[in-house]
């Protein structure tokens, strides 16, 4: 227990220094950066790269944004690989769900409960 | 003045960004924010019938959850001053972004207020994962159907 929580520290503290790298040296901002973290990880999942990351890393690998873009593309390819092509689309956010609906309703909830302040930035 | 001095002058006054300390900053937030997602991981496959595959799910949205209560208790801000990527690149930083913006346009209204500027900060992402995972998936299914490579 305590090795995996020790690989997840190391692995996602790994990926949040490569996008602190985007920022840095390559003066991304914010929203390009994590658009590009996102894409890298569907590609990686396209080469079948990311799961093992996640059997290796845990939470270290599904916390960071690239997890997002792998659950995409192994949603589309995992209905592909049943109804074919048309699967490409209507898999999309068959594993991904979660992340999108949370943000959406504790958004709407966060809404109604706290109020607009400076400090929410 | 020529444009090279120019420049140079630029570089002399920027204040120099200290990579080394933002990326070691960076690991340690990330890395401690993934760390208290493994146990929430461990929590769900210990507590509730999700094995490692599955538990993925539910931490996401538990984080998310972490993430509302951070960003409307002012919190999360103070965290991304520190933590820079660090704060932005794991999920809560997705969360903080689309909450943060539902919170500020409030008094717009709600449904052109939320609703309408929920995704103003996040929607980048969705939308660009959407369509690369869109042309991954179909250039591997063309792929595997002309037997080039296999699932």
């Amino acid at each position: 227990m305590i090795s995996s929580l020790i690989t997840s520290f190391v692995v996602g503290g790994l990926i949040c220094v490569v996008g602190q790298i985007l920022m840095d040296v390559f003066k991304l901002t914010p929203a390009h950066t994590l658009s590009t973290l996102v894409v890298s990880g569907s590609i990686l999942d396209g080469f079948g790269l990311y799961e093992p990351l996640i059997d290796f890393a845990g939470a270290g690998a599904t916390i960071p944004i690239t997890s997002f873009g792998n659950s995409l593309t192994h949603g589309a390819l995992a209905e592909a690989e049943k109804h074919g092509l048309i699967g490409v689309l209507t898999g999309m956010f068959e594993v991904t769900s979660s992340g999108i609906s949370a943000a959406i309703i504790f958004g709407v909830i966060g809404a109604f409960i706290f109020q607009n302040s400076k400090t929410t930035y | 003045m020529e444009q090279k001095q120019f420049d140079k002058i630029v570089d002399q006054q920027t204040p120099k960004t200290p990579l080394f300390v933002n990326m070691l900053k960076a690991f340690l937030v990330g890395g401690i924010i993934c760390t208290i997602g493994q146990l929430i991981t461990f929590f769900y496959i210990r507590f509730f019938p999700f094995t490692e595959r599955t538990a993925a799910n539910p931490t996401v949205a538990t984080m998310v959850f972490i993430a509302m209560i951070l960003t409307g208790t002012g919190l999360y801000k103070k965290i991304s001053q520190i933590g820079g990527a660090g704060s932005a690149v794991p999920v809560t930083g997705f969360g903080n972004a689309v909450i943060s913006a539902s919170i500020e346009h409030k008094p717009e209204g709600y449904v052109l207020g939320i609703g309408g500027n929920m995704f103003k900060l996040a929607g980048s992402v969705i939308v660009f994962g959407v369509v690369s995972a869109f042309f991954v998936a179909l250039i591997k299914t063309i792929l595997v159907k002309l037997g080039v490579v296999s699932w």
